[in-house]
């Protein structure tokens, strides 16, 4: 597998060290890395092992208009917005768990834009709405 | 394709007793290839001294910088075929998002740092940004940027005889990861790196000095013996010693690095170092 850009290596790097819930994804939206703050919110351990297509991860992931009640499509999920759009999102939703409990979440995600414009992907920090 | 080893050191040009075998010159490496391209790698102190040795017939020059610290790049002002208006000087650096390779490079070559401007040279160096892949002649050359305080990028260099070199003087590929080296493809400067004939790599710091120098982008002896295992390079030049090391204490760190990485031949990064670089 070929090397990731330096400015992916590093961004995920500092994900590691944050307490604050990160999220990463690569061009085409696949899912990089998600640190382990992320995990415990999310309830979903993450797998070094695999680069999942964002169809597949977007598609386990429950998340609901906080106004409306309705799920979001894949489009509307920020960190994906952020990516399409090519500039950065904030906003707030519902996160289903996997145990089945409701969550608000404020996500800001913003896209990795890199020395020659290039879209490396985007990231997106997160935390319950509420918290601290 | 050959190379010369002109200047080895580190952060700071050390001439004394006690760097006589590995030398007080910073970083500058003469590379000639198969075809007979003349390119030198860093301009460190070290190119003044091997500007003087550059043969009458070479009328191109190909400077490749990895950089723009002071280290790899004081020795330019002094690198006489500058100044030699027959002979076609290209230097090649890494891009920013802000300013050109011109803008930066003339910080240094103006006053008050130096009392000859970039534009006053007799025949202007003709500047280009060492972006993904380049050719020099046959040599084809791929520039990533790598993990080094401010834009850095290493090199890897092709010979048309298949022989390849990556050089990566300053490099901290270990910042940030709680288990180095994890996989290659979530390290810094590892396709550069991975099954070169020769790795010229940073080696600058012992592993128990490394902790209190985490972020000022340099490797510690376990790390590259690491970092060139896992990218299962054939040989390996340590290089950019630290400006405190005496010739004792980087022998011991060449003999610590080859107990550590015993699968790889060690050369020790010395001045006046000749090697040739021939493909597996």
């Amino acid at each position: 597998m070929a090397q990731q850009p330096i400015e992916l290596i590093l961004t995920r790097q500092l994900a590691s060290y944050l307490a604050t819930p990160m999220f990463l994804v690569g061009p085409e939206g696949e899912l990089l890395f998600y640190n382990e703050p992320a995990e415990a919110l999310l309830g979903y351990r993450f797998d070094e092992a695999l680069e999942i297509p964002l169809e597949e991860w977007a598609g386990a992931y429950l998340l609901f208009d906080p106004a409306t009640g309705e799920r979001l499509t894949i489009d509307e999920f920020p960190v994906v917005a952020a990516l399409r759009n090519g500039k950065p999102d904030h906003t707030t939703l519902v996160y289903e768990r996997p145990d089945g409990g409701r969550v608000p979440i404020v996500v800001t995600s913003f896209p990795l834009i890199g020395e020659g414009g290039a879209l490396l992907g985007a990231a997106a920090i997160f935390w319950q709405d509420g918290e601290r | 394709m050959r190379i010369q080893v002109w200047g080895t050191r580190g952060s700071l040009a050390s001439p004394g007793t006690d760097t006589l075998r590995y030398g007080g010159n910073t970083s500058s490496v003469l590379l000639i290839g198969s075809e007979g391209e003349y390119l030198i790698l860093d301009a460190g102190t070290g190119i003044r001294p091997l500007g003087l040795a550059i043969p009458d017939d070479v009328k191109r020059i190909d400077i490749l910088v990895t950089h723009l610290h002071m280290d790899h790049l004081q020795g330019l002002g002094f690198f006489g075929p500058l100044f030699n208006p027959e002979i076609e000087v290209h230097i090649w650096g890494p891009p920013t998002t802000t300013q050109s390779l011109h803008t930066r490079l003339s910080r240094y070559l103006s006053p008050p740092l130096f009392p000859v401007r970039l534009r006053d040279v007799p025949r202007i160096p003709e500047l280009h940004d060492a972006r993904h892949y380049f050719r020099v002649g046959g040599m084809r050359i791929r520039a990533d940027r790598i993990c080094h305080p401010g834009a850095t990028v290493g090199y890897r260099i092709t010979d048309p005889n298949g022989s390849c070199l990556a050089y990566l003087p300053d490099h901290e590929p270990a910042l940030g990861e709680r288990h180095f080296p994890g996989s290659g493809d979530w390290t810094s400067g590892f396709d550069l790196v991975r099954h070169a004939d020769l790795l010229i790599h940073d080696a600058q710091y012992t592993d128990q000095e490394y902790p209190d120098h985490i972020g000022w982008g340099h490797t510690s002896i376990g790390q590259l013996a690491a970092f060139a295992t896992l990218a299962e390079v054939r040989r390996l030049m340590p290089f950019h010693h630290d400006p405190g090391h005496g010739d004792a204490q980087v022998d011991a760190m060449m003999a610590d690095l080859s107990q550590r990485a015993p699968s790889i031949e060690v050369l020790p990064g010395r001045e006046t170092a000749q090697v040739d670089v021939a493909p597996n």
